[in-house]
């Protein structure tokens, strides 16, 4: 008389929600295989600005005089950054650190690429540029072109950058950020000048597994 | 008497030394490579009774200038200043990323493990003007200087 009705019996409980359970543990056995099967997920410490439109090449000169543009860099992470060689502080700050990162990188720092865009080509020679360079990292690789291709390839990567009287000479404002590319000569990131080397260096192991 | 040595600066500078109005600390120029003409020279500077620093001479350029890098954004600035204030007692550094000496028309590129000899000068509230020497070591141009971790770290 007391019988409990079916709906509330343990055993029917169970019973009726096992299909639920059954779904819920497929979609998350998919799941975990989407975001886990692959690797784990990417989380960069640099800005991501992969696909934005710009930071996406350059037509430049290296330091042997060879026409240099992304894809010859083409399956090595590269770091691209632009300053000239007469600055005081951000450039050989920034230099230094991604000096850092090639040593932080170890064995990987092979398929790793430092390029160092000039925006006073006037001053700064190849020769210049090579002395300097190597004094950080000897791997590391110069680039310029004349005022106009200078001007251009800023503007593509969105650089500030003027000359500032000093004196009967000059110095430099620019911007400092970093970019970041990945083996496939995409651009992927953009590093703040206070990032630190090794949370560089781990962007960079990301880009390199792909 | 000071006051009369003061109108003599090569007297003046001694007369510094042995008072300790001034100290400086810390005194470092960033090496440069071939045709290099620019640097940097950094130190810490306190003036027991305040006034400003106005000027920096070395035989090792031809033009010092003062200064001040700032960030706007991610886009590096460097203006000149006509003068350092030294607030009394204060410890002011210059360090690549604020105020700092800049050294235009090196005569020789500044190989790691050279000193550098270099003069302030420091006005008092009365625009007294007082010189100290200072030899500056110059550090490997690859030296790393963390951007704002930097400071009380120069020994």
């Amino acid at each position: 008389m007391t019988e409990p009705t079916p709906s509330t019996s343990p055993t029917h409980l169970v019973l009726r929600s096992l299909p639920i359970a059954i779904v819920i543990a497929v979609v998350g056995a998919f799941l975990a295989f989407i975001f886990l099967g692959s690797g784990p997920p990417t989380r960069f410490n640099a800005i991501d600005i992969t696909g934005s439109g710009y930071a996406d090449d350059f037509q430049l000169t290296d330091m042997d005089g060879h026409p240099r543009s992304i894809a010859d860099y083409r399956g090595n992470a590269v770091m691209v950054f632009f300053g000239f060689t007469q600055c005081p502080s951000a450039c050989p700050t920034e230099l230094a650190r991604s000096a850092e990162v090639m040593r932080r990188l170890g064995p990987s720092a092979r398929h790793v690429r430092m390029l160092f865009i000039t925006i006073d080509p006037e001053r700064d020679t190849p020769e210049l540029m090579r002395n300097y360079l190597q004094a950080f990292d000897p791997s590391f690789i110069g680039l310029r072109g004349d005022l106009a291709a200078t001007a251009a390839t800023a503007r593509r990567f969105k650089v500030f950058y003027q000359k500032v009287p000093a004196g009967d000479t000059y110095t430099m404002d620019h911007s400092t950020f970093t970019y970041l590319f990945d083996p496939k000569g995409r651009i992927r990131l953009l590093a703040r000048p206070d990032l630190d080397a090794s949370a560089i260096a781990n962007d960079l192991r990301q880009l390199l597994a792909g | 008497m000071k006051a009369r040595l003061s109108l003599i600066p090569l007297l003046a500078a001694f007369a510094v030394g042995a008072h300790a109005q001034v100290t400086v600390s810390d005194a470092w120029v960033r090496g440069t490579v071939a045709q290099q003409k620019t640097t940097g020279l950094f130190f810490s500077i306190t003036s027991a009774q305040g006034g400003k620093l106005v000027a920096v001479s070395t035989p090792a350029a031809h033009d010092l200038q003062l200064h001040e890098m700032s960030m706007k954004g991610d886009v590096m600035t460097m203006r000149q200043v006509p003068a350092i204030d030294l607030p009394a007692g204060k410890t002011v550094k210059l360090e690549p990323n604020g105020l700092h000496v800049m050294m235009f028309g090196l005569v020789h590129p500044l190989a790691a493990g050279e000193t550098v000899p270099v003069t302030l000068a420091v006005e008092d509230a009365k625009g007294k003007r007082e010189t100290v020497q200072v030899q500056a070591r110059v550090e490997a141009l690859g030296t790393p200087h963390t951007m704002g971790a930097m400071s009380g770290s120069m020994k």
